[in-house]
C-alpha cells in the first residue's frame, strides 16, 4: 500500500482548489488572443501620445493615410495611392472610398484636411507637429482626393504621414473636441474597453476597409514584471506577448510551447557625449572615445549577444556596413594617441541612465566605464528615475547620457532635429556642422532614391567621425506567443499591425 | 468614549499636514505630467504648445495656488480628477482599495496562523532543536525579500504545475469568492512570509517573558496542565505586542504592497500609487496617500482600542 503524507495530501487539496479558482477566473476564449505587455499605453490621442505601448495599440485602432510594411516600404492605408509634383512641393493623395470609421461613416478628404489641422495647431500639442511644419495648405477637390501644398521640397513627409501619429480622425471628434476620450477610428479593431494600467478589451471592427481579421477580438493585460508575463505564457494562460527586456525573451526559445519572434529594431542604444563641455568639445577627445570602445564586447555583456553594432542609420534601406565608419574596430593605440594630441591626461564625467530603460541601461553603462577606464577616463554613473532622466536629459544637463532613442525609417527626421541648425532637440545635442546640415537639406528636397541614399550615407560618415555621439548597437523588438497563434509579422517598426492576420487555433 | 473622540479631532490636523508633505515633495521631483505622456519628445514642443498642455494638466499655476484650489477641493471632498483615469480620484481608490484590503487580511490570517503557533511552539520548546528550527526558519522568513519570494513562486507554479494566479485583473470577493481567493492566495501568502517570521519572533520572545511571570509559576504549582497553563494563561497575556505589530503591519499592508502587486499585477492601492507616481499623476498620488494616512490612523486607533478588550488592565485615556 501506498502511503501518502499528510503534508502532500494537503499541498495537492490547495493546489487543486487554487487551479480550480484560477480556471474559473479565466473563462476559455475561442479565438480571442490574450496578450500581454509590460507597460500600458498613457492616453487614447494618436496626435499625442509618443509611449511605444499607446502607439502599439493606436495602431490597431486607427489608421494614417500610409503605413509601413515589413520591409519598411510605404504601403497604402487610407490612401489607396499618391504621387508627388517634380519639385516635391506638392502630394496628392486618392483615398479608398471604402474607409469607413468604426461608426460606419465615410473617411473622407475633410477629415484628412481637419486631422491635420488640428496636428498644425500648437494647441493640440501634438509632438509629430514639427514633421509637417512645411505643409502650407491643403486642398480637398472631391471626397476620396486630398492635395498638400508644401512651402519646400519635403520627400521625407510621406514617410512621417505613416505613423499613426498623423491619424485620421473623424472631422466631426475633432470638432466635438472628443479625440481622446473616445477612440473612433478606421483600424481593424475597436476599443471595448480600457481600464488603465490593468487592461484593454478590443473587437474586430467590422466596417474595416482591409477586410477581416482572424480573431474575435484581443484582451490586452498589463504585467509589469516580464518574468510574470514568461509564466503566463509558459502557463498557456496567455496567447501572446510584447517583451522588452533582451534577457527574458532569450529564456522563450527553451521552452517547448513558445515562439519568439526577434525581428531588428530601429532604436540604437548610444552614448551621447556632450560637446559643449569640456574635455567633450575637443573632437579628438570625442575620437579617442569612439575608438576606445568595443561595441561588440557591449553587446555581449550587457545585452547577452541580443544586438548588432550599428553606425547613426539603423534602417537597412539606409545603413552602411558598420566597419567602414571611423573607428569601429576598437583601437586602444589609437584612443591614446588621440587623446595625447588633445592634450588631456585623463577626466572624470557623470554618465546618466534611466532605470531600466532600456532594461540594459546599467549594464552598458558599467561595461562603458571599464572601456573607457582603458584611456584614462573615469565615468561615475547615475541611475535615475525615467521622468528624472528625461527632465535632465532634455535640459542637456550631463556630460554623457546612455540612451536608447527611437529610429524613424528615414534619416531626416530621425537626425534633423538633433544634428541641424534649425533642430528642435539641438538644446540637447549641443552639436552642429556646416557640411551635415547642408547633407540634411539636400537629403529632404532629393526625389531619387538612389541619390538620397548617396547623401545619407556621407551624411553617416561624417556623422561618426565627428562623434558627438557614440552609437553603439540596435536591438531587436521581442514578441513571444504559443505555438497555437499563427500568422504574425514583425516589423522593425513594433507595430503590432501584424496581428490582423493572427489566427489562434 | 473622550479618548475616542479626542484622538477623531487630531486626524485633520495630521492629514493635513500629509497633504502639505506629499503636495510639495511629488512636485520637488523632476519631471512633470508632460515629460511622463511624452517622454523625450515632450523637447519638441513649442512654448505654447508646453503651456497649453501645462494648463491641461493644471499645473501652470504657482504650486500655493494650486495647493489652496486642491484644498478646496478636498473639502467639499473633492479629491480632483486622475489624468491617467480620466475618473475622479476617490472613485479610481474606491475601486482599487477592495483587492488591497482583502490581501492584506488574506495576508494577516497567513502569517497569525503560522507566526504565533510556531512562536507558542518555539517558547514552549526553549533551546530545544524544534526551538532552533523556528528560529532559524524565522530569520530566513525575514531576510528573504518578498520579490524573491514571489517571483519563486510564481516561476516554480508555471514550470512545475504549469498554471499561474490570473493576473492583470481582479475578481472580487462578493462576485466569485473561490476565483478571488485563490487570485490572492499566492499573493498573500508571498506577503504573509515575512510577516509570520516577525509574528513568531515577538509571539516567542513575549511567551518567554510571560511563562517567567509569577502567575504562570502558580498556575503550575496548582496542578494546571502544560497546554492550560500556554493557551488559556499565558498566551492571551502574550499576544499583546502581537497585536501592536499586526496593527502597524496591516496599516502598511493598506498602504498597498507595492511590490508584490507589481510582480503579480494586481490592481491594488500599491501598484496604483506607484503608477501615479510614475506618470506624475499628481491628484491621484495626493489622493491616494491622504487615503493611506487615513486607513493608517483608523487602523492605530483600533489597535488602542483592541489592548483593553485583551487586557482589561489597561485603561485608556489616563483613568
Amino acid at each position: 500500500m501506498i502511503r501518502i503524507s499528510p503534508t502532500k495530501i494537503l499541498a495537492g487539496l490547495a493546489l487543486a482548489t487554487a487551479l480550480t479558482a484560477v480556471s474559473t477566473a479565466l473563462p476559455a476564449q475561442a479565438a480571442s488572443l490574450r496578450m500581454a505587455w509590460s507597460q500600458d499605453a498613457t492616453g487614447l490621442d494618436p496626435h499625442k501620445q509618443t509611449a511605444f505601448s499607446s502607439l502599439r495599440l493606436l495602431e490597431l485602432i486607427y489608421e494614417p493615410l500610409v503605413r509601413l510594411d515589413a520591409e519598411l516600404n510605404v504601403v497604402p492605408a487610407i490612401a489607396t495611392s499618391w504621387e508627388f509634383a517634380p519639385d516635391a512641393k506638392t502630394l496628392t493623395f486618392s483615398l479608398d472610398p471604402n474607409a469607413k470609421f468604426s461608426n460606419g461613416a465615410q473617411v473622407t478628404s475633410a477629415d484628412v484636411k481637419a486631422s491635420f489641422e488640428r496636428l498644425l495647431n500648437e494647441e493640440t500639442a501634438a509632438a509629430a507637429r514639427s514633421n509637417f511644419l512645411s505643409i502650407e495648405s491643403i486642398d480637398t477637390p472631391d471626397d476620396v482626393t486630398v492635395t498638400f501644398h508644401l512651402t519646400t521640397a519635403d520627400v521625407p513627409i510621406l514617410v512621417a504621414m505613416a505613423t499613426i501619429n498623423a491619424a485620421i480622425l473623424p472631422a466631426s471628434e475633432i470638432a466635438a473636441g472628443t479625440v481622446g476620450t473616445t477612440a473612433l477610428g478606421s483600424g481593424p479593431f475597436k476599443l471595448d474597453s480600457w481600464e488603465p494600467n490593468a487592461k484593454e478589451v478590443l473587437s474586430p471592427n467590422a466596417d474595416w476597409a482591409g477586410g477581416t481579421v482572424g480573431v474575435d477580438g484581443i484582451t490586452i493585460s498589463v504585467l509589469p514584471d516580464e518574468t510574470a508575463i514568461l509564466a503566463s505564457l509558459r502557463a498557456g494562460q496567455t496567447d501572446f506577448a510584447l517583451l522588452n527586456d533582451p534577457l527574458v525573451a532569450t529564456l522563450v526559445p527553451m521552452e517547448s510551447n513558445l515562439v519568439l519572434n526577434r525581428v531588428g529594431q530601429l532604436s540604437y542604444n548610444v552614448l551621447q557625449l556632450n560637446p559643449s563641455r569640456p574635455p567633450m568639445n575637443n573632437l579628438k577627445v570625442r575620437q579617442a572615445m569612439s575608438c576606445a570602445i568595443d561595441r561588440q564586447a557591449i553587446i555581449d555583456a550587457a545585452l547577452a549577444g541580443e544586438g548588432k553594432v550599428t553606425g547613426p542609420l539603423t534602417m537597412p534601406a539606409f545603413a552602411q556596413d558598420p566597419s567602414s565608419l571611423f573607428c569601429y574596430t576598437q583601437d586602444l593605440d589609437k584612443a591614446k594617441a588621440l587623446m595625447a594630441e588633445a592634450g588631456v591626461d585623463g577626466f572624470t564625467a557623470k554618465v546618466i541612465a534611466a532605470t531600466g530603460e532600456p532594461p540594459v541601461a546599467a549594464s552598458e553603462a558599467q561595461v562603458l566605464q571599464s572601456q573607457l577606464a582603458e584611456i584614462g577616463i573615469k565615468l561615475d554613473i547615475e541611475m535615475m528615475e525615467l521622468n528624472v532622466y528625461v527632465d535632465t536629459w532634455l535640459a542637456g544637463n550631463f556630460d554623457m547620457a546612455v540612451a536608447q532613442n527611437g529610429g524613424r525609417p528615414d534619416p531626416y527626421p530621425m537626425y534633423n532635429r538633433y544634428f541641424t541648425k534649425e533642430g528642435n532637440l539641438v538644446k540637447v545635442s549641443n552639436f552642429t556642422d556646416d557640411e551635415l546640415d547642408s547633407l540634411m537639406k539636400q537629403g529632404q528636397a532629393e526625389t531619387d532614391p538612389a541619390k538620397r541614399v548617396e547623401i545619407f550615407h556621407s551624411f553617416e560618415s561624417r556623422l561618426a567621425e565627428l562623434s558627438p555621439w557614440l552609437w553603439l548597437s540596435t536591438g531587436y523588438n521581442y514578441t513571444a506567443q504559443l505555438k497555437t497563434v499563427s500568422g504574425f509579422e514583425p516589423s522593425p517598426t513594433g507595430t503590432l499591425f501584424g496581428l490582423t492576420k493572427v489566427t489562434v487555433e | 468614549m473622550s479618548y475616542v473622540v479626542q484622538r477623531l479631532l487630531t486626524f485633520p490636523l495630521i492629514l493635513l499636514g500629509v497633504s502639505i508633505l506629499v503636495f510639495v515633495s511629488i512636485r520637488l521631483v523632476p519631471g512633470d505630467a508632460i515629460t511622463a505622456m511624452l517622454g523625450t519628445e515632450a523637447g519638441l514642443l513649442t512654448p505654447a504648445q508646453r503651456a497649453s498642455l501645462a494648463s491641461y494638466f493644471g499645473i501652470d499655476q504657482p504650486i500655493w495656488s494650486q495647493y489652496l484650489r486642491w484644498l478646496s477641493g478636498l473639502v467639499q471632498g473633492d479629491l480632483g480628477i486622475s489624468s491617467i483615469y480620466g475618473k475622479p480620484v476617490l472613485t479610481v481608490i474606491l475601486e482599487r482599495f477592495p483587492l488591497t484590503l482583502q490581501l492584506s487580511l488574506m495576508a494577516m490570517v497567513i502569517a497569525l496562523g503560522i507566526g504565533v503557533p510556531l512562536g507558542v511552539l518555539a517558547a514552549s520548546r526553549n533551546e530545544r532543536p524544534s526551538d532552533l528550527i523556528v528560529r532559524v526558519l524565522a530569520m530566513l522568513g525575514q531576510s528573504t525579500p518578498s520579490f524573491v519570494v514571489g517571483v519563486l513562486i510564481i516561476y516554480v507554479l508555471s514550470v512545475w504545475f504549469g498554471f499561474v494566479p490570473a493576473m492583470g485583473t481582479f475578481t472580487p470577493l462578493l462576485t466569485d469568492p473561490l476565483a478571488s481567493i485563490g487570485q490572492l492566495i499566492f499573493p498573500a501568502i508571498t506577503l504573509g512570509f515575512a510577516f509570520a517570521a516577525s509574528v513568531t519572533r515577538i509571539a516567542r520572545s513575549s511567551m518567554l517573558d510571560v511563562l517567567s511571570d509569577d502567575y504562570v509559576r502558580t498556575a503550575r504549582a496548582k496542578g494546571v496542565t502544560p497546554r492550560s497553563v500556554i493557551w488559556r494563561h499565558a498566551l492571551p497575556n502574550a499576544l499583546i505586542p502581537v497585536v501592536t505589530l499586526s496593527g502597524v503591519e496591516f496599516g502598511y499592508l493598506l498602504g498597498g504592497a507595492v511590490i508584490v502587486e507589481q510582480i503579480f499585477a494586481l490592481p491594488g492601492l500599491g501598484r496604483l500609487v506607484l503608477d501615479a507616481i510614475t506618470q506624475r499623476d499628481y491628484a491621484l498620488v495626493q489622493g491616494t496617500v491622504l487615503f493611506i494616512a487615513f486607513n493608517f490612523l483608523v487602523v492605530n486607533l483600533l489597535v488602542d482600542l483592541a489592548y483593553v478588550a485583551l487586557d482589561p488592565r489597561i485603561r485608556i485615556g489616563g483613568r
